[in-house]
């Protein structure tokens, strides 16, 4: 009954978060209509997320402070080629990363930062879901980016997703 | 609100400033690099640090000189975060059709054709997802 009810626990809190969040106070009326609508959206989307994904909270959090760093440094970064690098000189270079990661939660994560992270752009996945295709702005040599983004990344996402 | 120079205008006017030259760097990107996938790389990066840093300095502002919290800023990064790689993927996947066509319209650039990955199986884009990837589900 209360696993008909909340299907999906974590995206009913994340809803409500969300819409107090939106409403930018936190009041009864705010909390209650979060609340309906943290409790009917999950029952409606349910046959969309068959899985539950088991997320470790704390290394989760760990990772989002990891990523936005290495956002605002890769910035600067990519910054500097698009200002002071030749055309000429610049190595454009597709990469493709093999996939230790099983969960499509944890690739679609994976492939989310990858995209978010200047330099680097997250463009398809094979058919059988085990390669990433990614197409780097700038990689002179492309085996020690895709090194560099599996232990940096898809190493911390294999701890998060218990994969 | 005193008249004059603040601490907290300087430090709102800094991450403004800051914002506003990543997007134009991210649009002057757009305007050099030599093909598509190159261009990609452009916007989406002003998108965030760019973006984010005129959050940052709009939630300042309203903690500092109106004395009051918003919360409508982290939602706004939080949507973008979201929905910026996926609009990235879906512009990258039209390329990647075209490119495998030989479209003229779409040339290749730098960096050429991608490889197929290892394996039998195609990029997604060129093949259906196969039984027992990732995502397929019974019923599916």
């Amino acid at each position: 009954m209360i696993r008909r009810l909340f299907p999906h626990p974590g995206l009913s809190a994340l809803i409500v978060i969300m819409w107090v969040v939106m409403v930018g106070e936190v009041s009864f009326g705010a909390l209650f209509l979060g609340l309906v609508v943290g409790i009917i959206v999950p029952i409606f989307t349910a046959p969309w997320w068959p899985g539950r994904p088991d997320v470790r909270f704390l290394p989760a959090v760990v990772y989002i402070e990891l990523v936005l760093r290495d956002i605002v440094v890769a910035n600067f970064e990519v910054a500097a080629i698009i200002l002071f690098k030749r055309n000429r000189d610049l190595r454009p270079a597709w990469l493709t990363i093999p996939l230790d990661l099983t969960t499509p939660e944890a690739i679609t994560v994976f492939a989310g930062t990858i995209s978010l992270t200047p330099g680097t752009v997250s463009a398809d996945v094979s058919a059988c879901g085990k390669f990433l295709l990614v197409h780097a702005l700038h990689a002179p040599d492309p085996a020690a980016e895709v090194a560099k983004v599996k232990a940096r990344y898809e190493a911390r996402l294999k701890e998060i997703f218990h994969a | 609100m005193s008249a004059g120079f603040t601490y907290a205008d300087a430090l709102v006017a800094a991450l403004i400033v800051l914002g506003s030259s990543f997007a134009l760097v991210g649009s002057w990107g757009l305007v050099r690099l030599p093909s598509l996938m190159e261009r990609l790389h452009g916007p989406t990066k002003a998108s965030t640090l760019g973006l984010g840093a005129m959050l940052v300095g709009s939630a300042a502002w309203f903690q500092l000189v109106r004395g009051t919290w918003t919360t409508h800023e982290l939602l706004v990064c939080v949507f973008l975060f979201l929905t910026a790689p996926i609009s990235a993927k879906m512009i990258a996947k039209v390329h990647l059709h075209l490119l495998r066509q030989g479209d003229p319209s779409a040339p290749g650039g730098p960096a050429g054709s991608p490889a197929r990955p290892p394996g039998a199986a195609d990029w997604a884009t060129h093949e259906a997802p196969h039984e027992g990837t990732p995502g397929d589900f019974e019923g599916d």
